[in-house]
C-alpha cells in the first residue's frame, strides 16, 4: 500500500517538475513560436544564480544561511529574465519571420552559455546545500515519507502557474501580451508597442526557466550540461499540451509525469521513457495539434 | 533599463551595423575558443629556440567539452603537470616533451578522428587519454591500425586487452570483485544493483551476479537508468520495496548527483542502506555534496587521504598548481603516474618507437602516490593496491580496508572459476 501511495506521489512530483520546466517554454515556444533550444541553458543559469547567492550567504551572512534560498529564488527569476531580455533584443527579434532559424540560433546560444558556465565555474558539478527547512520530510505513515523538497516544488509549480495566469488574464500588460501573440499586426495597429511586448514576454518565459533552475538545485546536479537533461521533456510537454495555450501544459505535464512514473515502476527506467514517448507519439498522430489548441498568428 | 540603448524604435542603419559587428566579433571569439585548431601548450623551454628534433610530441586526448568534461578536464591537468615535472628535470633522452592537447568533446567518433590526427599528422610518440569505455573502444581500432600507443587511466569493465593500449586504471578484479567479497564478509547478503545503461555497468553487473551466485549472496533487484537520467523517485521506491542490505552503484556522471540527493531526501541514510560505488571519487563527491554522501562506501586504488610520502607530495603540488579548492582522486592519480611509466619506458628503451617502448614498458615499476605500481608484462594492465573507503563529513575517504600489496590485474577473470564464460554486456 505505501509503495503504491508513494508512487502516486512520485507521479505528482515528476509532473510538477515537468510543469515547472515547461512553463517558461510554453511562453517562449508556445506563445511566441520561438523554438527555444536555449531554454535548458536558461534553467542552468537559474541554478548557477542559486549557487552564487549561496556562496555569498556562506561568506558574508552565514548566520542567516537558510534565508539564501528565497533570495536565490527571486534573484534567479530576475537575472534569467534580464538575460532573456537581452537575448531577445540582440538576436531573437530578428528571427520572428523565420521560426525554423530560431532553432539553430538558440541552439548555438545554448552552447555558448554552456561554455561560458564551464569557463567561469569550471566543468565539475557544484554543490548547492538544501536549506534546513527543506530537509527531511513528513511521515504520513510507516514507510511513507514525503520529502519536503518535492512538496515544495509541487507548491512552487502551482504558485508559478497561478502567477502566470493572473498576469496574463488579469493585468493590462498581460492583456497586451495576449493581443500581440494572437494578432500581431492588429495589435500594432491599435497602438501596442509590439517590440516591447515581445521583449517582456520572452523575458517572462526566461525568468520562469530561472525559477525552475533554482528549484531543481534541490533534486539534481548543478553543472554546465544540466539544461540538456530537461529540454527534451519540456518540449514534449509543450507539444503534447498544444502549442499556444497554457492550460494544455497543466494536463500534459500531469499525463506525461504520471505515465512516465507508472511505466517506469512496471518496467525499467529506459522502457518507461520509451513507452511514455510511444503514447505521446500515438496521441499526436491522432490529434496533431495537441490536447488543447488555439489558432494564433504563428501557426497559420 | 537599457531599453533605449538597445532601441525599440528603428534607429536605422547605425544600430543594425553595430549589431552585426558585435555578432561577428562574438562568433569569431567562439570559433577561436571552441572549434579552432588544437591548443598547443607551450613547454617551459622557450619554444623559439627548440627545434623539431629536440622535442618529443605526445598527445593528450580527453573530453574538454560536453557531458564528460566534468571528469576529464582534471585528467588533462594531471598529465600536463607530470609532463612539466619531467621536463623540469631534463625531459627524456635529452629532449623536452611537448604535449598536444585535443578535445574529444564527449563524442566517440571525435575521439577516433582526433586519434588519427594525432598519430598521422602530429606523429605523436604516445597518447594519454579517454575516460569512458565507449571512447576507448572508438580509439582502439585507430591506434591498432597506425600502431600507436594509448595510456588509459580509468577503471573499466575488463574483458579487453590490446597490444597498443596500456591500462593504468583498475581491472574488475582490482575493484569490483574485492568490493563484493568485502561486503559479503560484512554480512551484507542482499544486493541491489543500480547502474547507468551502457557497457560498463552491464558488464560489471554480469560479473557481480556470477560472483554472488558462487559466494552465496542474493540479488534482490537490478535497475538500469539511461545516462543523464535525473529523477530517481521511482527507482528509490523500488529499492525500498526490495529491502536490500546494500546497493552496488555503477551509475555514472550527473545521475549520481540526482540519485544521492533524492535518496537522502526520501529518508534513507547510509546507516540503513549503504551504497558501494565504483565511479564516485573525491571530485564527484564535491559535486554531489558531502552531506548526501556521508557514510557511503567506494572502492578505488587511491584516495586523496592515502598515506604515502609520494602522495603527500603529489597532493601538495597539484593544489599549488591548480588551486587549494581542487581535490585529487583515483583517475587523476592514474593519469599522473602513467606519464611517468611511459617516460621511464622510453628511457629504458632509449627510443620513442612504439614497439621498443612496449617491450621496455613490460614489468616496469614506479612509486606512484598510491604505492608501488607495476606494468603486467602479459596483459599490459597495472598491478595496483585495492582500497575500500567510507565518505567522511569533509567529503574525503577514510580507508576501511586495503589489499596491502599490489594485486595482479586479471582483465578476463581467469583466476576465478565462477567467472566462466563472461562476455562484455550489451
Amino acid at each position: 500500500m505505501e509503495v503504491f501511495l508513494l508512487q502516486v506521489f512520485n507521479g505528482l512530483s515528476v509532473s510538477s517538475i515537468l510543469l515547472l520546466t515547461a512553463l517558461g517554454l510554453a511562453i517562449t515556444f508556445g506563445l511566441m513560436n520561438v523554438i527555444n533550444m536555449a531554454h535548458g541553458e536558461l534553467i542552468m543559469t537559474g541554478s548557477y544564480v542559486t549557487y552564487v547567492v549561496q556562496m555569498f550567504f556562506l561568506k558574508h551572512i552565514a548566520g542567516n544561511f537558510d534565508l539564501y534560498y528565497p533570495v536565490a529564488l527571486i534573484l534567479s527569476f530576475f537575472v534569467t529574465a534580464f538575460i532573456g531580455f537581452l537575448l531577445e533584443r540582440s538576436l531573437i527579434r530578428f528571427l520572428y519571420e523565420r521560426p525554423l532559424d530560431t532553432l539553430l540560433a538558440t541552439w548555438g546560444v545554448g552552447m555558448i552559455f554552456q561554455q561560458i558556465a564551464r569557463d567561469i565555474f569550471g566543468a565539475p558539478n557544484l554543490e548547492v546545500r538544501t536549506p534546513h527547512w527543506l530537509k527531511g520530510g513528513v511521515e504520513i505513515m510507516a514507510g511513507l515519507q514525503l520529502p519536503y523538497n518535492r512538496l515544495f516544488i509541487i507548491i512552487l509549480a502551482i504558485f508559478c502557474l497561478i502567477g502566470v495566469y493572473f498576469y496574463m488574464y488579469h493585468t493590462a500588460s498581460g492583456c497586451r501580451m495576449r493581443a500581440v501573440m494572437q494578432n500581431r499586426s492588429m495589435a500594432s495597429c491599435l497602438g501596442i508597442s509590439i517590440a516591447k511586448v515581445d521583449a517582456y514576454t520572452f523575458a517572462l518565459g526566461s525568468g520562469l526557466a530561472g525559477i525552475a533552475g533554482c528549484a531543481l538545485c534541490l533534486l539534481g546536479p548543478i553543472g554546465p550540461s544540466l539544461g540538456t537533461y530537461y529540454i527534451v521533456d519540456a518540449f514534449m510537454v509543450v507539444v503534447l499540451g498544444g502549442v499556444g495555450k497554457l492550460v494544455g501544459i497543466i494536463i500534459s505535464s500531469g499525463v506525461v509525469g504520471g505515465l512516465n512514473t507508472a511505466f517506469e515502476f512496471g518496467s525499467t527506467a529506459t522502457m518507461g521513457k520509451v513507452l511514455a514517448l510511444i503514447m505521446v507519439i500515438l496521441f499526436l498522430r491522432w490529434k496533431p495539434s495537441g490536447l488543447i489548441s488555439l489558432k494564433v498568428r504563428a501557426l497559420d | 533599463m537599457g531599453i533605449c540603448l538597445l532601441g525599440y524604435k528603428n534607429t536605422g542603419l547605425k544600430f543594425k551595423s553595430l549589431a552585426i559587428i558585435l555578432g561577428l566579433a562574438l562568433l569569431m571569439s567562439i570559433a577561436c575558443y571552441g572549434c579552432g585548431p588544437s591548443k598547443e601548450v607551450k613547454t617551459p623551454a622557450d619554444s623559439g629556440t627548440v627545434t623539431e628534433s629536440e622535442v618529443i610530441k605526445v598527445g593528450i586526448l580527453h573530453s574538454l567539452s560536453g557531458t564528460m568534461s566534468i571528469s576529464e578536464t582534471s585528467l588533462r591537468d594531471a598529465e600536463l603537470m607530470a609532463i612539466e615535472e619531467i621536463n623540469a628535470t631534463g625531459g627524456v633522452l635529452g629532449k623536452i616533451i611537448e604535449p598536444i592537447v585535443e578535445d574529444g568533446a564527449s563524442d566517440w567518433p571525435t575521439f577516433a578522428e582526433k586519434t588519427k590526427k594525432l598519430l598521422e599528422r602530429d606523429k605523436v610518440a604516445t597518447i594519454f587519454g579517454c575516460w569512458t569505455s565507449a571512447s576507448r573502444k572508438a580509439v582502439l581500432p585507430v591506434v591498432e591500425k597506425y600502431n600507436g600507443l594509448l595510456w588509459y587511466p580509468v577503471q573499466y569493465e575488463g574483458l579487453e586487452s590490446s597490444r597498443n593500449i596500456f591500462y593504468t586504471g583498475a581491472a574488475p578484479n582490482q575493484q569490483i570483485v574485492p568490493a563484493v567479497e568485502w561486503l559479503l564478509k560484512q554480512g551484507k547478503k542482499n544486493f541491489f544493483l543500480l547502474g547507468s545503461d551502457y557497457v560498463f555497468p552491464r558488464t560489471a553487473h554480469k560479473i557481480i551476479k556470477a560472483q554472488l551466485k558462487a559466494q552465496e549472496g542474493v540479488l534482490v533487484g537490478e535497475e538500469y537508468t539511461p545516462l543523464g537520467h535525473i529523477d530517481y523517485s521511482t527507482v528509490i521506491n523500488k529499492i525500498k520495496a526490495a529491502k536490500p542490505d546494500v546497493i552496488f552503484n555503477t551509475l555514472n556522471g550527473d545521475s549520481n548527483v540526482a540519485f544521492f540527493k533524492q535518496f537522502r531526501a526520501a529518508g534513507i541514510g547510509s546507516e540503513s542502506i549503504p551504497t558501494m560505488s565504483v565511479s564516485i571519487a573525491e571530485e564527484e563527491i564535491r559535486g554531489i555534496g558531502a552531506e548526501y554522501m556521508e557514510g557511503h562506501y567506494a572502492v578505488w586504488n587511491y584516495f586523496q587521504t592515502t598515506d604515502t610520502p609520494e602522495n603527500k607530495e603529489f597532493v601538495k603540488k597539484y593544489k599549488a598548481r591548480y588551486g587549494q579548492a581542487r581535490v585529487t582522486d583515483d583517475p587523476i592519480e592514474a593519469a599522473y603516474f602513467q606519464v611517468y611509466l611511459w617516460a621511464d619506458a622510453v628511457k629504458k628503451a632509449g627510443s620513442t618507437e612504439v614497439d621498443k617502448v612496449r617491450e621496455a614498458a613490460k614489468g616496469i615499476e614506479f612509486n606512484a602516490p598510491e604505492g608501488l605500481v607495476r606494468v603486467d608484462p602479459e596483459n599490459q594492465h597495472t598491478w595496483k593496491t585495492v582500497r575500500i573507503g567510507r565518505v567522511t563529513t569533509e567529503g574525503q575517504f577514510k580507508e576501511l580496508w586495503s589489499s596491502g600489496e599490489p594485486v595482479k590485474p586479471d582483465p578476463y577473470l581467469k583466476g576465478y572459476n565462477w567467472a566462466g564464460e563472461l562476455k562484455p554486456g550489451k
